[in-house]
C-alpha cells in the first residue's frame, strides 16, 4: 500500500491507530484518583507530544541515516516559529500560510547553515551548526528584537494588520475559519476525553511526517545515506559526491523542524527566542538517541518522553504527595514523602538525568531496544520462536558514528 | 592605547579561565575521546568544594542573645564558629577568610576520587560505545549532579569572597607611565591568571616529562599495541580522568570569588568549552590552551564600546563567529590531528 | 497542611453522567461563549487556582519563595493559621471560609523562566486542572508571555514578580492585573534620593542587561536623573547570557563617569556588582567625588548572592520584611512562624495578588474574568503593607509607596541586607496613563473564554 511492504504497512498502520486514538490512551485513569495527576490527555502536551515528534522525527533523517550529529538544529525550529507568527501578524490567523513559510524559511535557513557546515565531518561539524544556533539565539534574543521581540516572544496583537482577514475574522489561530483552540469533550467512565482539531491537525501532519520518513529511509535516497554513514571514503571511491546527499538530508530535516517550529506557533502564537538556544537542540539530540537513534519510532518516543516529564513531573508537588500518601499512617506517609519529593515537582530534572542514564546503561538501543526486548520476551513465551523477525524496524546494525 | 591595554589583560584573564577548563575537557574528550557533557558539572563541583569547605569553617555553636531580638521577637541568634573557640579569635577569623585558598588542598583529593567513581563507574563502559550513547549518559550525569547540589544548596548563587589581602584592585598604569586609575586590574584576578598559567604548566611537564605521561601520551597514539606491550593502559586512563576532573575542579574552586557559584554555572561554561575545545583542535593540549586565550582577548576586545557602535552585537556573537571562521579555514582547528572524531 | 485529593473540574463532578457509560458531546469553541459561561467556572464546591513559578533555573529559590506564600494565602483563605493580613486588609469580606464558600485548592508548575515552558504549564492547568486564575512568575517574559495567553483563553492572570513597564505598557491585558511596581517607579522614586545624597552634578554610566526589562529600565533611570541635571556618558548593553562583567566594568573608571548605574537583576545583577567591587570601584575618587554604585532593584534574595558586595549601595524594591506596618508585621509574623526565616518582596507581592484576586471574586459574586476584572479595577485598599494602594483601570497597575532602600553596612543575620532610606509616596511615582514609556498597547476587552 502506498509504496510500502506489508510490514511498513502494517506499521503505518499502526501508527495512524495510536496517533488518531492518543486523547483516550493518555486518559487512563479516572478523574478524582490519585493517579489522575498521570494522565495526559490534555490538548496542548498531545500537540507537543505530536509536535516535538515531527522535530524527532526529521532530525533523525539526518542523524539516524548519515550519522551527522547537527548540535544546532533548534534554530530552524525558531525560525519556523518566527516566519509563522509574522504571517499571523501580517497575513491571516489562517494557520495554513503559515506553515507553509515556515517551511520555507527554514529550508532556506538550513541550505545556508549546511552548506557552510558540511565542509566539515564529526565533531567540527557538530561544532559548526552548534555555533550557528546559538549566534541566531544571542541575536535574536538582543539585536534583532524588532523581528523577534526579544525576550518577550513574538506575540500576536489586536491591532496587527493581517491583510487577508475580515473585519469579523477569528482573532485566534484557524483552519478556514474552525480554531485550532475547538474540542469536542467526551465523558466516560470517569474519565474525560477531549478531542481537539489542534491535536487532530498536528497529528495528521505528524503521520504524513512519519509516512515521508518511512519513504526516505526505504528509498534509494535513503540508502546512499546510509552509505554515508557507513564509509564516506569508500563511497567516494565509487566516484559518489556524498555531498549533495547529506545536504539533501539536511535541508529536509531542517524543513521538518521548521514545520514543527511552525506548528507551535500554531497551536499557541508565541514564537520565543529560546526555542534557538543550544538547550533545545540538545534536546532533540536526547529525544533521538533517548528513543533509538536510527529507528523509525524511536525519536518520537523519545520526544513524548522527555515532554511527559516536563509536564507531568513537574506538577507533583508536596500537597500532591501528600494526598496520595494519606491513607498511611502520618509518620509513614512523612517519611514517604520525604523521600520522593526531590525526585518530582522541582525534581523532576533529577529523574530525568536518572532516566536517562539508566536508558543508555542498560538499553544501549534506546527505548525502542526495550520495547523490542518486551515484545521478543513476549513472543518467546507464545511460541518458542526466533525474536530477530522485528529487526526489520532498525537499519542493519551499523554503528552510529562510532568509528 | 590604555583601554587597548586593559582589554588585553582582561582577555588574558578571562582567556586563562577559558584555557583551564578546556584543558580538562581536552584531556578526557580530545584525548580519551569520550563527549564528556559532565564537564561543566565538575567545574561546578570544583567551586562548589569551596563553599562548602567555606562553610564547614564556618560551623558555628549558638548562643542566644540576651539583649536583641530576631524578626519573630524570639532572642536572636548569635553564632560563633568553631575554629574560633578552638584556635582563638585569630586564627579563627584567619581560616576563615582564607578558606578559598585552603579549598584547594580539599578540593584536589575530593575531585580526583570524583573522576575515578566516575571512570571507574561509569566512563569506562562507554570508551567503545557510540558518541550518542557518551552524550545521553554524560549529560544524565551532569543533570543529576546539578541536581543534587541545587537540593543542598539552593539555586541562588553563595557568595564566596577571597582573602582580604587579594581584594581590591593592582593600578598598572601607575607602574607604566599613566594616569592613576586607568589601568587598574583586581588582585584575585591576578592570582587566577597566575594560577592557571601554573596548573596548565603543571599539567604539560606531568605528560612530557614523566614515564607515566609518555606511556599515556602513546596509550592515547595508539591504545591497542601499548596494551600489547603489558602495559595497563586502563589503570593510567582512570589516573588521567582524574586529573582531568582535579584540573576542572580546580579551575571552579578558584573562580568562586570572582562569580558567587551557583547549581547551573556548569552548564553555562560547558557549551563555551566545548567550543574552545574544538577550536583548538581534538587532540592538542596546547591547542586548547592558545584556543581558550584567544577567544578570551577576542571577546574582551569585542565588548568595547566603539566596536560596539560599529557592528551592533558582536560581543553576543564574537566567539561562534570566530570559531566558524577558524573551522572554515583550519578543517582541523588550530593544532589539530588528523583522525581524531572526524567521522 | 492542607490534604486537597486533587479532583478537578466540578463539573465532573457533578456532572450526572459520570460513570453511566453515557456519552454527552458539548461542543466548545472559542466564539461561541455563551453570555454566562466562561472559562473552568467552578460548580462544584472547590475553586482551583494555578501558581506557576520558576522551580529550576536561576530563579528557582525566588519561585520556591513565591510558593510559600501562595500556600501560606491559600490556607488564610481557608480558614487555616493565624490569618494573615486577612485581618490588616482594608476589605472585610473575605471570612475565611474559602472563596464565594467554596474551599481554595491549587496546582503548581515550573515555568523554568522561559516563555514556552511557562505557557505550556499554565495551559496544562486551564486545560487539564481546570484553574481559574493563574499567578506567579519571576522574570517580565514569562509574566508577558502568560499574561497574553490567560488573555486567550479566558482565565485571569495576576502578575507576580514583573518589572518591565510593558507588562502594564505596550504588552497589557484587559484580564491581567500587576501588583509589582515596575521601572519607571523604580527611576522616580530613586531620583530625589540619589539629587539628596549624590548631588545634581554627576557623569552616569548605564550597564544594562540586553533584553526588555533591562531597555526599559535604563530608558526609565536614565530619564529620571537627566531630568536631575546628571549627564550620561554611556550605556553599554550587556548580552543576558554573560556571567563575567569584567570587560565591561575594565573601562569605566577610564570614561570620566562618577557614578555606575546596573540595569541588571538576578544572577547577572550578582556577577556585575560583585565584578564592579571587585574592581574596586566603590573605592575611588573621579571628578573629586567618590564614585558610587546604583542598583534600581533590588531583590534580598539576589542581594544575598552578592554577599558584603552590596553594602551601601542604593536601590529600590516593591516591599521589606523590616517595615513597620500593620499588615507587613502581620505577613511577616505569619510566614516565619511558618516557614522560619522573613518573606522575601516575591512573596509579598503574590500573597497580596491571591488575597486581592479572592476579594474581587467576593465582592462581584463570581469567578467570572470580566467581573472580576470589573471588581479590581478602580479599587482603592490598605493594609497590604504598601499603605494606600490603587489598582488602576486604565492599565491594571497597582500605584503604591515605593522603598528606596541601601544595601546595610553591618547585617545583624543573613535576611537583614537591606534598610529603607525613605518610601517614595505614590503621588511621586504616579504616571499618566499614556506617558509615553508606556504607550503603544491597549487592555482590549476583557475575555471570559469558552
Amino acid at each position: 500500500m502506498l509504496g510500502l511492504n506489508t510490514k511498513d504497512t502494517r506499521l503505518l498502520l499502526i501508527v495512524i491507530a495510536l496517533t488518531l486514538s492518543t486523547p483516550i490512551l493518555l486518559q487512563p485513569f479516572a478523574e478524582g484518583t490519585g493517579l489522575a495527576q498521570f494522565n495526559a490527555g490534555y490538548p496542548d502536551l498531545m500537540q507537543r507530544f505530536a509536535i516535538f515528534g515531527i522535530f524527532a522525527i526529521g532530525f533523525n533523517i539526518l542523524f539516524g541515516l548519515t550519522g551527522y550529529l547537527s548540535f544546532g538544529h533548534a534554530a530552524f525550529l525558531g525560525v519556523g516559529s518566527y516566519s509563522a507568527v509574522w504571517m499571523f501578524k501580517l497575513l491571516s490567523m489562517n494557520i495554513l500560510p503559515g506553515l507553509i513559510l515556515a517551511v520555507i524559511v527554514s529550508g532556506l535557513f538550513a541550505l545556508l547553515i549546511g552548506f557552510v557546515s558540511l565542509r566539515r565531518s564529526g565533531i567540527y561539524f557538530s561544532i559548526l551548526t552548534l555555533a550557528f544556533a546559538q549566534m541566531s539565539f544571542n541575536l535574536a534574543y538582543s539585536v534583532l528584537t524588532p523581528i523577534t521581540n526579544g525576550e518577550t516572544g513574538l506575540q500576536v496583537t489586536l491591532n496587527d494588520p493581517r491583510i487577508l482577514d475580515g473585519v469579523n475574522a477569528s482573532p485566534y489561530t484557524n483552519l478556514f475559519g474552525l480554531p485550532m483552540s475547538s474540542s469536542v469533550k467526551l465523558e466516560l467512565l470517569g474519565r474525560l476525553f477531549t478531542f481537539n482539531l489542534g491535536y487532530y491537525f498536528c497529528a495528521v501532519i505528524a503521520i504524513l511526517a512519519f509516512y515521508l520518513s518511512l519513504r526516505i529511509f526505504r528509498s534509494p535516497f535513503g540508502l546512499m545515506l546510509r552509505a554515508v554513514k557507513c564509509n564516506q571514503q569508500r563511497m567516494s571511491y565509487t566516484g559518489l559526491n556524498a555531498r549533495p546527499y547529506t545536504l539533501a538530508a539536511f535541508v529536509i530535516s531542517g524543513m521538518y523542524a521548521g514545520l514543527a517550529g511552525g506548528l507551535l506557533a500554531a497551536m499557541d502564537p508565541l514564537a520565543g527566542a529560546e526555542r534557538m538556544q543550544w538547550t533545545a537542540s540538545g534536546e532533540v539530540v536526547l529525544m533521538t538517541i533517548l528513543g533509538g537513534a536510527g529507528t523509525l519510532m524511536g525519536p518520537v518516543l523519545g520526544a513524548g518522553f522527555i515532554k511527559y516529564f516536563e509536564n507531568i513531573f513537574s506538577k507533583i508537588n508536596d500537597t500532591v504527595l501528600h494526598s496520595w500518601f494519606a491513607f498511611l499512617p502520618d509518620g509513614i506517609e512523612d517519611a514517604l514523602v520525604f523521600v520522593v519529593q526531590p525526585f518530582v515537582g522541582k525534581g523532576w530534572q533529577l529523574t530525568l538525568g536518572l532516566v536517562f542514564m539508566l536508558v543508555v546503561v542498560f538499553l544501549p538501543g534506546g527505548l525502542m531496544e526495550g520495547g523490542q526486548r518486551i515484545s521478543a520476551w513476549i513472543r518467546r513465551k507464545s511460541r518458542k520462536d526466533d525474536g530477530r523477525a522485528d529487526s526489520e524496524h532498525r537499519p542493519g546494525t551499523s554503528p552510529h558514528i562510532a568509528e | 592605547m590604555d583601554v587597548i591595554l586593559l582589554q588585553i589583560l582582561n582577555g588574558l584573564d578571562k582567556g586563562s579561565a577559558y584555557a583551564l577548563i578546556a584543558l580538562g575537557l581536552t584531556l578526557i574528550f580530545g584525548t580519551l575521546g569520550v563527549v564528556n557533557f559532565a564537564h561543566g558539572a565538575l567545574f561546578m563541583i570544583g567551586a562548589f568544594c569551596a563553599v562548602t569547605l567555606s562553610r564547614l569553617i564556618n560551623l558555628s555553636y549558638v548562643t542566644l542573645d540576651p539583649v536583641k531580638t530576631d524578626f519573630l521577637g524570639n532572642p536572636a541568634k548569635i553564632k560563633t564558629p568553631y575554629v574560633e573557640a578552638w584556635f582563638g579569635p585569630e586564627t579563627g577569623a584567619w581560616l576563615i577568610d582564607w578558606s578559598v585558598p585552603l579549598a584547594i588542598l580539599f578540593a584536589i583529593p575530593v575531585m580526583i576520587a570524583v573522576g575515578f567513581i566516575m571512570e571507574r563507574g561509569l566512563i569506562k563502559h562507554f570508551y567503545k560505545r557510540p558518541h550518542a550513547d557518551q552524550i545521553l549518559v554524560t549529560f544524565g550525569l551532569a543533570i543529576v549532579l546539578q541536581e543534587v547540589i541545587k537540593y543542598f544548596y539552593g539555586a541562588n548563587p553563595i557568595p564566596t569572597p577571597a582573602p582580604e589581602l587579594f581584594r581590591g584592585s593592582f593600578d598598572f598604569g601607575v607602574l607604566i607611565g599613566f594616569d592613576p586609575n586607568a589601568i587598574i586590574y583586581p588582585y584575585w584576578r591576578l592570582v587566577y591568571f597566575a594560577f592557571s598559567a601554573l596548573v596548565i604548566g603543571a599539567v604539560f611537564a606531568f605528560l612530557r616529562f614523566t614515564t607515566f605521561g609518555m606511556v599515556v601520551r602513546a596509550g592515547m597514539a595508539d591504545r591497542e599495541t601499548v596494551g600489547l606491550l603489558g602495559i595497563d593502559i586502563d589503570k593510567r586512563f582512570t589516573i588521567m580522568f582524574g586529573i582531568a576532573a582535579a584540573v576542572a575542579g580546580l579551575a571552579g574552586v578558584m573562580y568562586a570569588p570572582i562569580n558567587s557559584p551557583n547549581y547551573h554555572m556548569g552548564m553555562d561554561f560547558l557549551v563555551l568549552s566545548f567550543v574552545v575545545v574544538v577550536v583548538g583542535g581534538m587532540g592538542s593540549l596546547p591547542g586548547a590552551v592558545l584556543a581558550g586565550f584567544l577567544l578570551g582577548v577576542l571577546e574582551s576586545f569585542a565588548s568595547m564600546n566603539w566596536i560596539k557602535d560599529i557592528i551592533p552585537g558582536i560581543d553576543q556573537v564574537i566567539i561562534y563567529l570566530v570559531a566558524i571562521i577558524i573551522l572554515l579555514t583550519r578543517p582541523r582547528g588550530l593544532m589539530g590531528k588528523k583522525g581524531v572524531m572526524e567521522d | 497542611m492542607t490534604k486537597s485529593n486533587f479532583t478537578r473540574r466540578g463539573m465532573l463532578k457533578t456532572g450526572a453522567l459520570a460513570g453511566s457509560g453515557l456519552a454527552l458531546p458539548t461542543i466548545f469553541t472559542a466564539q461561541s461563549a455563551a453570555a454566562a459561561s466562561f472559562t473552568n467556572d467552578p460548580t462544584g464546591s472547590t475553586v482551583t487556582l494555578g501558581f506557576n513559578v520558576p522551580q529550576s533555573g536561576p530563579y528557582a529559590d525566588e519561585g520556591a519563595d513565591e510558593l510559600r506564600a501562595y500556600q501560606l494565602a491559600v490556607e488564610h483563605l481557608n480558614g487555616e493559621g493565624d490569618g494573615g493580613m486577612l485581618s490588616t486588609f482594608s476589605s472585610k469580606v473575605l471570612e475565611g471560609n474559602g472563596i464565594l464558600g467554596k474551599k481554595v485548592q491549587f496546582v503548581t508548575g515550573d515555568t523554568q523562566t522561559k516563555s514556552d515552558a511557562a505557557r505550556a504549564s499554565a495551559k496544562s492547568m486551564i486545560e487539564k486542572d481546570g484553574a481559574v486564575m493563574i499567578t506567579g512568575g519571576s522574570s517580565s517574559g514569562v509574566a508577558i508571555a502568560v499574561q497574553g495567553l490567560c488573555q486567550e483563553a479566558g482565565v485571569i492572570f495576576m502578575a507576580g514578580l514583573t518589572h518591565s513597564n510593558d507588562t502594564t505598557g505596550k504588552d497589557k491585558k484587559a484580564n491581567g492585573f500587576r501588583h509589582f511596581f515596575n521601572a519607571y517607579m523604580s527611576a522616580a522614586a530613586l531620583a530625589p534620593v540619589l539629587a539628596a545624597r549624590y548631588g545634581t552634578d554627576r557623569k552616569a554610566y548605564h550597564l544594562t542587561a540586553d533584553y526588555t526589562w533591562g531597555w526599559t529600565q535604563e530608558e526609565s533611570i536614565a530619564s529620571a536623573t537627566e531630568a536631575l541635571g546628571w549627564s550620561t556618558v554611556n550605556k553599554v548593553r550587556t548580552p543576558l547570557a554573560s556571567t563575567d562583567f569584567s570587560s565591561y566594568i575594565a573601562p569605566v573608571l577610564n570614561s570620566g563617569a562618577d557614578v555606575l548605574i546596573l540595569n541588571h537583576y538576578g544572577g547577572n545583577m550578582v556577577n556585575s556588582l560583585t565584578n564592579a567591587v571587585q574592581f574596586g570601584l566603590r573605592d575611588k575618587m573621579v571628578n573629586n567625588k567618590n564614585f558610587e554604585i546604583i542598583v534600581p532593584l533590588y531583590s534580598r534574595l539576589m542581594a544575598r548572592g552578592a554577599g558584603k558586595n552590596v553594602a551601601g549601595i542604593l536601590g529600590s524594591t516593591n516591599w521589606h520584611w523590616s517595615l513597620q506596618d500593620a499588615g507587613s508585621k502581620a505577613f511577616v509574623q505569619s510566614f516565619g512562624m511558618r516557614w522560619g526565616f522573613p518573606p522575601s518582596q516575591a512573596a509579598h507581592t503574590v500573597y497580596c495578588q491571591t488575597l486581592l484576586y479572592a476579594d474581587a471574586v467576593t465582592r462581584a459574586g463570581s469567578f467570572n474574568p470580566c467581573a472580576v476584572g470589573e471588581a479590581l479595577e478602580g479599587y482603592e485598599f490598605d493594609g497590604l503593607g504598601n499603605g494606600k494602594t490603587l489598582y488602576r483601570a486604565d492599565d491594571h497597575q497597582c500605584f503604591k509607596d515605593v522603598l528606596v532602600v541601601k544595601g546595610k553596612e553591618n547585617p545583624d543575620n543573613e535576611f537583614d541586607l537591606l534598610e529603607v532610606v525613605e518610601v517614595t509616596p505614590a503621588a511621586q511615582v504616579t504616571y499618566a496613563p499614556d506617558h509615553p514609556m508606556f504607550a503603544g498597547g491597549a487592555l482590549g476587552e476583557c475575555n471570559p473564554g469558552a
